[in-house]
């Protein structure tokens, strides 16, 4: 059976994830997903017509909070925590990509 | 194109057919965000809005806000959506408007699916989806021109994040780029008269993104899509929608296929430039969101709210239209400017709905004042009885919206005496003693005499006369 993963999908995971891997680190990770994914397929077999989806653990529905205001930080708090800031917004290096 | 240019329908070179879907996000005007307490209100200090949820930091927990869960519900059922359970997901990716590194949204098991729109032409555009989720911060980038790509770096606003919206994914039902145009129209109108989003998109509390392909004529493939995405008024969303188009048909003509991506739209040269490739959903690696349950509202409460819902544009369009005896498409500026109910109310005092309808469309467009339905329709009725000419019931009209009153006192008070017919009989005889030979082109058919008439009759009375009761005179005259 050919491996339910492979070495490129390892590292376009790790890419998404923002992870560094070495070489081998890739090849042991290949590995160890591809069990993890076997498993994955013996559950995948079982016939579960008749087993509502479980979404959560919990048997709680529509938690839900009035729409009432509180009160925010003090900005100067919240941003005395951050690396860098300039006009009272968090300053953050130069983003290549889509400006959203 | 410049901004004086009426609105024409582009064409597309012969052969080929526009397929688009849109995709609007809409920010719900909750008094706070989707998932904590601070508050939602545009144009606030930055970070002012802030709290450890909508920051993203370790160890906070969202609790949902309800009414965001109510508006959005109510917004499904006002686009004849199907209201499900739903679960709420995480789709993540990097960037620094998000500071948890993922959105909270819905992906599989959205609130909304299933829905349609009727735009005032009466096309019907599909709804695949409304579903909630939250906004991202805002992001400024800084050094360079301001531009992305040549910035040193960027600052970020949270107050955003975290704001409720609904994003309304459209089937690729739209075919030209006026019914594209006429969508968003129609969907802002929904929000505002619903009252769940101000709808704004000088202010991002709208935004449109726009996926476009194009297919020959008679096919019915669907081909690779771009978005098109950085719309910022209905009026880009046209002019982007055609670039885009044509974009692929140039692609195309030269055997070449366009590559599926996000594209930014870029208003002042008129084009859209290359994003990145879209990724593929799996990218974003969603899962449903562990701190949030399910959704999952009773039938009853479903209910209620459909009951609540104030009579949305399409329906209110139909009634006006119908009352007017109009096509539903002829009323639809007067519903969006919500003068419908005046209209509605004059008319059933009476008055005659065409010219109704042409009075709120070309003489009221800065709003009704002091007019009321029994005035309008007082003064409908001196105009459809020849008592009034329209210049002059155009003048009434302009005092009863300044100060309402009495149109026939008004019109009294203006010397809007109505001709009686044997006084304008007297005029018209001396007329064709003066000018036998004109009267004689004019008995032998030659119409174009009629307006040295009618401008010497006008002479006469001082403007007072009512055209068609000249015109009238005159056939009959000619006749006789
Ligand atoms: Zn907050």
């Amino acid at each position: 059976m050919s491996s339910p993963i492979s070495r490129d999908d390892v590292a376009h995971v790790a890419r998404l994830a923002r992870l560094e891997l070495t070489p081998d680190e890739l090849d042991r990770f290949t590995g160890q997903l591809a069990a993890v994914l076997d498993h994955a397929a013996d559950v995948e077999a079982l016939d579960v017509t008749d087993v509502e989806p479980t979404h959560h653990p919990y048997p709680l529905r529509n938690v839900q909070r009035a729409d009432v205001v509180v009160p925010s930080c003090d900005r100067d708090e919240v941003l005395a925590e951050a690396p860098a800031s300039e006009d009272g917004r968090f300053r953050v290096p130069p983003v290549l990509g889509e400006e959203a | 194109m410049t901004d004086t240019a009426p609105v024409v329908e582009p064409t597309l070179p012969d052969g080929w057919e526009l397929v688009v879907g849109l995709e609007v996000h809409c920010e719900l005007s909750t008094a706070t965000k989707l998932f904590c307490g601070c508050r939602n209100r545009f144009g606030d200090d930055p970070n002012t809005n802030v709290c450890p949820v909508c920051l993203g930091l370790p160890g906070s927990l969202p609790v949902l806000n309800g009414s965001a869960v109510d508006y959005a519900m109510r917004l499904g059922l006002a686009l004849n959506c199907t209201v499900n359970p739903a679960v709420f997901a995480r789709k993540n990716y990097f960037y620094p408007d998000m500071p948890k590194d993922y959105q909270v949204t819905q992906y599989d098991l959205p609130t909304s699916t299933d829905g349609h729109l009727e735009l005032p032409d009466g096309t019907v555009v599909g709804i695949e989806r409304a579903h909630i989720e939250e906004d991202t911060g805002k992001s400024t980038h800084v050094g360079g021109s301001g531009r992305i790509h040549d910035a040193t770096h960027s600052l970020v606003d949270y107050n955003r994040a975290g704001i409720p919206l609904v994003e309304i994914v459209s089937r690729p039902d739209i075919r030209t780029v006026e019914s594209a145009r006429a969508y968003a129209s129609e969907l802002r109108a929904i929000l505002t008269s619903i009252d769940v989003s101000d709808a704004k998109m000088e202010e991002g509390s709208m935004r449109v993104d726009a996926n476009v392909s194009v297919r020959p004529i008679g096919s019915d493939e669907l081909r690779t899509r771009c978005e098109v995405k950085n719309i910022n008024s209905i009026r880009s969303l046209g002019r982007a929608i055609e670039y885009e188009a044509n974009r692929h048909i140039d692609l195309y003509d030269s055997g070449q296929t366009p590559r599926q991506e996000t594209r930014h739209w870029d208003e002042a040269n008129g084009r859209s430039t290359s994003g990145r490739s879209k990724e593929d959903s799996e990218d974003y690696r969603y899962f449903p969101e562990p701190d949030l349950v399910p959704l999952d509202p009773t039938g009853a409460q479903v209910d209620a709210i459909a009951e609540a819902m104030p009579p949305l544009p399409s329906a209110r369009r139909h009634a006006l239209a119908d009352a007017a005896g109009l096509e539903a498409g002829s009323v639809a500026l007067v519903v969006e400017r919500g003068q419908d109910e005046l209209a509605l109310a004059a008319i059933s005092a009476g008055a005659d709905g065409g010219i109704v309808i042409k009075h709120l469309e070309n003489n009221l467009a800065d709003g009704t004042g002091e007019l009321t339905a029994e005035s309008f329709a007082a003064l409908a009725a001196m105009e459809a009885d020849g008592r009034l000419s329209a210049t002059q019931a155009k003048t009434v009209l302009t005092d009863l919206v300044a100060s309402g009153g009495d149109p026939t006192s008004i019109a009294a008070a203006h010397g809007f005496e109505a001709m009686d017919t044997g006084e304008l009989d007297a005029i018209l005889d001396r007329l064709i003693a003066d000018n036998p030979d004109e009267w004689g082109r004019f008995v032998d058919g030659d119409r174009k005499v009629q307006g040295f008439f009618v401008g010497q009759i006008m002479k006469a009375t001082k403007g007072q006369a009512d055209g068609k009761v000249v015109n009238m005179l005159m056939q009959q005259r000619a006749a006789g």
